[in-house]
């Protein structure tokens, strides 16, 4: 009997088109737009000027908030503007603009792909090292991995989950980077298990990746307390909370952290990071990126610098076809439709999907029908049914003890419903408007 | 015989008991009086008892609670009323009484259609509040107007429709109270309460836009590019520039008309103004040429 989570979750159409093909570099692109937002935190402050001249992996803006990591230069060359660019959203955020010339990197990263499995840094040093790398949990939520791994006072860290699973349809970076770099990721968990002082680390990988997961038991065998764990396929059993219910059986509580129940979770792209980060002394300078969709003719998995605008990963795959009815950073879940091809790729971006008109036009609304699907699939036991209305009329203190805030925005409610209701847009609407009061309430 | 004793125990014994109520009931009402102001029935009945919420409070019950505890009205204010009702108020209460300008809700967009070519499709949920958090909308003004009508939806005086042809609110002055329920309403801060002036007349900057000027042009044709023309024009300094954005300043405006030609964009407003004499039309159109 293969692990799952317990509480809802669904089985939507896996569609992974570019399952089991090999990672392609992108070729460098002439110029790159970097956003100094690309962390969930404050904007990073900028440290260089127009007209400098920047090299591959060289610091432009260091990451001051709470929750802000550091931005590099993923390419080599001049700073040709600082200027504003769409970001995901399409409004306009503060980027550097770098012209590309040739492919510098600074002398002191190492560039071999040699296995390197001795780690000599402490476990200080090795988070020293990933904040000065930038690195962000590259599953989408842009976390920044050193705030992770600063375990607070009062608690303890006793294991560390790593998420291979990659629930989301389409995808498949995580997948591919499991094929090719599994040792490197075996050992990227070794460093982040000496910088949490734990022994025993979990990797949780869906059963339909069943080449990975012999990959990752196989080489996982010469790594002490390091278990691989085959996963029931279901939605979105990627999510933090899930995965750790599924593995270890413990809970989140509402409003909490995972480290609250000892527990530190990464996304096997963020491992990878790691790895070069404190081996190579490479920072997050690259990502693979899925660029796949049913109407593409060659769907693939690239690995990009950050910067590189949308419309070169689609070029790569063939060019977007004339009934293409959304581009979509992301997955087809929890993705983001974006307006523009010229956005640039971010440290979060995991794929970009182009999806056939057919499928994303909406349907009308419907009245509900009380069927209570909606609950039957919320992985939180939440009744989306209700907080709905709830958030449609502002009833604030209703949504709060509706406990909105622990929605994690999957989307299974609003995929499920036989009225094409748009819960989760309302119940963001509702979250972002809870959060406000909850913001200032703490402010008083 | 029979029949009128029964008649007479019943009425004998029904007054004894409503009797025994009422002098228990008498000493409940004491032992339980709840005090309240006699003037806040006065001061609610002069109140449009429209329950909308301009003043910040819930409702007309509420703000004359607030009223006649208040000792100068300070901040208290019905802008349904307006003047006349706080007057009435006032004297109600004997009191000063405090005026305000009357002010009119309007939209500093201009961005239909034809002006702000569309760039992206949008068919999520029908609520600005939604789009606007989702995404910057369907053109690449990422300040300009929706038009799913959250404003349309909160006006409790019918004074918002919006324009089939524009897709943008259209506010009917008469109707407006300046409640400011439309500027809650709008995720983008598009509406602003204006002076009203006599006649509806009216002059203002319809563009929210702050982009620089290229950016802003490029997304809209009739946004503000923040070219200082106006600014410069205008003889009365009533006329702010910040973030690439002109804004008009009612209190300092006086209506004297000369920015309005000035701008190359067309994106000041006028309404209610005679028409411009011949000579004057001339020198605005061959200043649009130059331009």
């Amino acid at each position: 009997m293969l692990k799952t989570f317990q509480r809802g979750g669904i089985h939507p159409p896996e569609n992974k088109l570019s399952a089991g093909k090999a990672i392609i570099p992108l070729p460098v692109p002439g110029t790159v737009a970097i956003l100094l937002s690309q962390h969930m935190g404050a904007p990073a402050k900028l440290l260089v000027e127009k007209g400098a001249d920047v090299k591959t992996g060289q610091l432009i803006a260091k990451g001051e908030g709470f929750l802000s990591g550091n931005i590099h230069a993923s390419v080599s060359g001049k700073i040709a503007r600082i200027d504003e660019v769409q970001d995901v959203s399409g409004y306009r955020r503060q980027a550097v603009y770098i012209e590309v010339a040739g492919d510098e990197w600074l002398e002191d990263i190492k560039l071999d792909s040699v296995l390197d499995r001795e780690i000599k840094p402490e476990g200080p040093e090795i988070i020293q090292k990933i904040t000065e790398a930038g690195i962000v949990g590259l599953g989408g939520a842009t976390f920044p991995s050193h705030v992770k791994l600063t375990v607070p006072r009062g608690k303890k860290a006793e294991c560390l989950v790593v998420n291979g699973v990659e629930c989301e349809p389409y995808l498949t970076s995580d997948h591919a980077l499991m094929l090719e770099k599994a040792e490197e990721i075996l050992v990227g968990v070794q460093i982040l298990k000496k910088a949490l002082n734990v022994n025993i680390a979990h990797i949780g990988i869906e059963n339909n990746k069943t080449d990975a997961i012999e990959v990752m038991q196989r080489l996982a065998t010469s790594y002490e307390g390091i278990r691989v764990h085959a996963l029931k396929v279901k939605y979105p059993q990627g999510g933090e909370k899930q995965l750790i219910k599924a593995i270890t059986g413990r809970e989140v509580p509402s409003g909490g952290l995972p480290v609250d129940v000892g527990v530190v979770a990464f996304n096997v792209g963020t491992v990878f990071a790691v790895y070069e980060a404190v081996q190579k002394n490479k920072p997050l300078v690259e990502r693979v990126v899925t660029v796949t969709g049913k109407n593409v003719n060659n769907p693939s998995n690239f690995r990009v610098r950050i910067g590189t605008p949308v419309s070169l990963l689609i070029e790569a795959v063939g060019g977007m076809t004339e009934n293409t009815g959304k581009i979509i950073m992301g997955g087809p879940m929890m993705g983001k439709a974006i307006g523009s091809a010229e956005i640039p790729v971010v440290k979060g971006t995991s794929g970009i999907l182009l999806m056939p008109d057919t499928e994303t036009a909406r349907s009308s609304i419907q009245p509900c029908i009380r069927c209570a699907k909606c609950v039957s699939v919320c992985p939180l036991g939440l009744e989306p049914y209700l907080l709905m209305p709830l958030a449609e009329m502002g009833i604030h203190d209703s949504l709060e003890q509706e406990h909105v805030m622990d929605c994690i925005e999957c989307g299974s409610c609003s995929f499920t419903c036989p009225s094409d209701r748009p819960l989760l847009d309302y119940i963001r609407l509702g979250k972002s408007n809870v959060g406000k009061i909850i913001r200032s309430r703490k402010k008083q | 015989m029979m029949m009128s004793t029964t008649i007479i125990y019943t009425i004998v014994s029904l007054s004894l008991l409503g009797a025994v109520a009422a002098v228990v009931l008498y000493f409940v009402a004491q032992r339980f009086k709840v005090y309240e102001d006699p003037r806040i029935d006065l001061v609610e009945a002069e109140l449009p008892a429209a329950n909308c919420g301009g003043c910040g409070f819930a409702g007309c019950r509420n703000l004359a609670v607030a009223l006649v505890k208040s000792e100068n009205f300070d901040g208290l204010y019905c802008p349904v009323g307006g003047n006349d009702v706080m007057a009435k108020i006032a004297s109600v209460l004997g009191r000063e009484t405090v005026t305000r300008d009357p002010r009119v809700a309007v939209l500093k967009c201009q961005g239909s259609c034809e002006f702000r070519p569309r760039t992206s499709k949008y068919d999520g949920a029908a609520s600005c509040a939604i789009a606007s958090a989702l995404y910057s909308g369907e053109t690449g003004c990422t300040y300009g107007c929706h038009g799913y009508g959250d404003c349309v939806e909160v006006c409790t005086f019918d004074a918002l429709r919006i324009d089939l042809i524009t897709g943008l609110p259209v506010v009917d002055d008469q109707k407006c109270t300046s409640c400011g329920a439309c500027v809650k309403a709008c995720p983008r801060n598009l509406f602003e309460l204006r002076k009203r002036w006599k006649g509806d007349k009216k002059i203002y900057v319809a563009c929210s836009n702050e982009d620089k000027g290229g950016v802003a042009r490029k997304n809209c044709s009739v946004a503000c590019i923040g070219c200082n023309k106006c600014f410069k024009v205008c003889p009365f300094e009533a006329i702010i520039m910040k973030n690439n954005l002109a804004y008009i300043d009612s209190d300092k405006c006086r209506l004297c008309r000369k920015c309005a030609p000035e701008c190359p964009t067309h994106a000041i407003i006028e309404t209610g103004f005679p028409a411009r004499k011949e000579k004057a039309q001339e020198t605005a159109d061959t200043n649009n040429v130059t331009a």
